[in-house]
């Protein structure tokens, strides 16, 4: 038809109005763009800088990365306001990986992270208002109350947490493609970890044998440069962390660059398949501190913060590509994140109403096969249980 | 057993080598009732192991020298030939790798059965057994629970030192969302190791290396590939009337062998085999106290905050005006594990050991 022959600019004409309702444009249509920033790579190929994307595509980066960072300063607040307790792990800053993994790969390929896991959570198509309840130790929270801030799960699209223990989602990772390989799957894992986690001894163990055993693990370093108030060069020898794999192929990807995630991620899903195990080291940034009881400012500075917000926030990207290439308006982007604001401020309300968990959940899910086993209260002749 | 020796006839015809299949079928039919058949730990793992990964393709085996070596004491002899590479996998040294490629294999919903060589290499995994493991089903609030099992050799061997002669039944089994399995005979290393593959929770499984090599009698229906132990049931191996002896693993033997020696003084021991250290059969504990007024408890490990410590305190919660005199805890001494043979035998329970708490309970002189 010669509407496909129509240049991005002359559609501009043909774009019915938008309206509130609109939220994504749907216009397929490929589109390449070229990565601001090379990629690096250690015993393999590095994959092109040219990225096929589509105008709906770039607008769900901007749409799922706004509702992410508006999720996670919502979260700011509840935190300060004590309605959140014990760790909070705030990502914003580092959405791009989020977003541009899940465009690269299905809701059958796993993915394990961190304790810093929200926004991993909602990319796996995770509800706001689950986060939130959870967050706040709500019934209706993902893990029903149970778990917090770093253990929320989703099964049912290979989410498999949120662990709090620095590095052990390494090996965990790896045998997610271990049962991938064995079930004779042609999915892959990805298991995510900081630039602090990068050191860990059981990196190292389960990276030798997903590379004995050729298995499907993507080993994806998320380096914000701070493990904590560590910075990379003070706790890493070598923080070369996509070549530490050594005889393991890596990349070093721009990680605040949604589509050069999405390139890195797809090329490493297809090595995967066919190599076996390759790390991705992605070069992100978070704003926040470690976590909520961390300013982040003692060890590092304001200037370097405002630094990589002003030149390299991923949000802002991502409005720049959809307004050069005229895939929305200034006015467009605004509504749209005045919606998702009001998406966020919703949940958020939803969530304070949820009821907490009854007094009997303290003993649910001890076991799968209770077989009729007690358990006790602090004062065990006072709560006293047996499992159903 | 006839219904064997009648199918032989029938295959065979009746042509003389079958009539002398036959009548040897007879022979050792009839031996096979009168005499009990006997099976060592050993085999009974192996074929529990066998039978399970036969009966379900997602259970697999993951190990050092699992494999090729026949495992390192032989428990999964055969298995690599049997199911090849593809169920039986040999790991490198590198215990919180494996185990956490294990946990992260049951996520996914497979079933692995990770061998330590020994429990005391298990700490170098510890944190993916709690954290990864115990926890996880809690957590997730049901949705990610992980059908593990964990097995090998635990507790003191004969002259292996500090490093290789501690007991972990006390630290495994205080963590909720684990179970915690101790055989003793070949019909509870059976019954025990199928119901852990079985079991959709994480199963620590402490076996031990002196018992691999015994031979026990073994029933038909054990013999069975569908016989499984309940878990978190004890069994009553003697009855007896004046005191109970409670213990699992290794020190079964000798309880038992201390109640042949109190019973020639007068004293009916009850011996009870806990089989399940968590969860913990207080029911049959306390049943048991509240018939004989006494009790001993008796454990390989450091005696502070042991199994035993559990076991007296449940007693002494729930049953305290049923007791006779002040419970009894046996244990290992209170030192890491020495290696000259006198020494090692004072660190560990004797069965003189047990016959002299036993008596104490019963207000006898020695």
């Amino acid at each position: 038809m010669a509407l496909s022959r129509l240049s991005l600019r002359s559609n501009r004409f043909l774009k019915p109005t938008p309206t509130l309702l609109r939220h994504v444009s749907t216009d397929t249509t490929p589109i390449t763009i070229e990565t601001a920033v090379p990629f690096e790579s250690h015993l393999c190929d590095a994959p092109s800088r040219s990225v096929t994307t589509s105008s709906s595509e770039i607008l769900t980066f901007f749409r799922d990365m706004a509702r992410m960072r508006r999720m996670e300063i919502a979260a700011d607040s509840l935190y300060k306001s004590k309605l959140i307790r014990g760790f909070c792990h705030l990502y914003d800053g580092q959405e791009a990986l989020a977003v541009g993994m899940e465009a690269a790969i299905t809701r059958k390929d796993a993915i394990i992270t961190s304790y810093r896991d929200h926004c991993t959570f909602l990319g796996r198509g995770g509800e706001l208002v689950d986060a939130f309840s959870e967050l706040m130790g709500r019934k209706r929270g993902c893990s029903n109350g149970k778990g917090g801030s770093m253990h929320f799960y989703k099964k049912d699209a290979c989410f498999y947490g949120g662990h709090g223990i620095v590095g052990a989602q390494i090996p965990l990772g790896c045998g997610l493609a271990f049962a991938q390989k064995y079930n004779k799957e042609e999915f892959v894992t990805f298991t995510l970890y900081g630039d602090g986690a990068a050191n860990q001894g059981q990196l190292f163990e389960a990276l030798n044998i997903a590379a004995l055993w050729d298995l499907p693990a993507i080993l994806v370093c998320e380096n914000n440069h701070y493990g904590m108030g560590t910075a990379t060069w003070r706790s890493a020898k070598s923080p070369a962390y996509f070549k530490r794999g050594d005889y393991v192929p890596g990349l070093k990807v721009d990680g605040m660059d949604a589509l050069a995630v999405k390139q890195a991620c797809k090329f490493a899903k297809e090595h995967a398949l066919k190599n076996g195990p390759i790390i991705l080291e992605m070069d992100t940034y978070r704003y926040h501190g470690h976590s909520m009881s961390d300013p982040g400012s003692t060890y590092r500075t304001r200037d370097e913060v405002s630094g990589v917000r002003q030149v390299r926030d991923p949000i802002e990207r991502v409005r720049k590509l959809l307004l050069t290439h005229d895939i929305a308006t200034e006015k467009e982007l605004k509504d749209m994140e005045k919606e998702v604001r009001k998406e966020v401020d919703d949940a958020v309300a939803q969530a304070k109403e949820s009821p907490v968990p009854e007094p009997s959940e303290l003993f649910t899910n001890m076991y799968v096969k209770d077989c009729g086993v007690e358990s006790f209260g602090a004062d065990r002749k006072e709560l006293k249980v047996t499992l159903p | 057993m006839w219904g064997i020796v009648r199918q032989r006839a029938v295959d065979g015809g009746f042509s003389a080598s079958s009539l002398r299949r036959t009548r040897s079928a007879l022979v050792s039919a009839r031996s096979y009732a009168a005499g009990s058949k006997e099976m060592t730990v050993r085999d009974a793992l192996n074929s529990a192991i066998d039978e399970e990964m036969s009966a379900d393709p997602k259970v697999f085996v993951m190990g050092e020298e699992v494999g090729q070596y026949q495992g390192a004491y032989k428990i999964t002899k055969g298995l690599l030939e049997k199911y090849g590479p593809e169920r039986v996998y040999d790991t490198p040294i590198t215990e919180a790798g494996f185990t956490g490629i294990g946990v992260g294999a049951a996520y996914a919903g497979l079933k692995p059965v990770v061998e330590f060589m020994t429990f005391n290499f298990s700490m170098q995994a510890i944190d993916h057994i709690i954290n990864s493991a115990a926890k996880s089903n809690y957590m997730s609030a049901g949705q990610i629970n992980v059908p593990i099992v964990f097995r090998g050799p635990n507790g003191a061997a004969a002259g292996v030192g500090a490093q290789h002669s501690q007991c972990y039944a006390a630290w495994y089994a205080s963590v909720p969302g684990l179970k915690v399995l101790a055989p003793y005979s070949a019909e509870d290393a059976r019954g025990l190791l199928k119901a852990a593959i079985r079991d959709p929770d994480p199963v620590v499984f402490l076996e031990n290396e002196l018992l691999y090599g015994e031979s026990f009698p073994i029933s038909e229906e054990a013999l069975d590939s569908s016989f499984c132990l309940p878990i978190g049931k004890a069994k009553i191996e003697r009855e007896g009337k004046d005191v109970t002896i409670i213990t699992f693993s290794k020190m079964v033997g000798f309880a038992l062998k201390a109640a042949e020696k109190l019973a020639e003084e007068g004293i009916s021991a009850e011996v009870i085999n806990l089989r399940s250290i968590r969860p913990l059969d207080r029911a049959t504990i306390n049943a048991s106290v509240r018939k004989t007024s006494r009790l001993v408890t008796v454990e390989e490990g450091f005696p502070q905050h042991g199994v035993c410590a559990e076991i007296c305190a449940s007693v002494v919660e729930e049953s305290f005006s049923y007791l006779d005199a002040p419970v009894e805890r046996i244990a290992g001494a209170d030192v890491p594990m020495p290696y000259a043979a006198n020494l090692e035998r004072l660190a560990l329970p004797q069965v003189e050991d047990i016959v002299r708490a036993a008596k104490r309970a019963c207000f006898r002189s020695k």
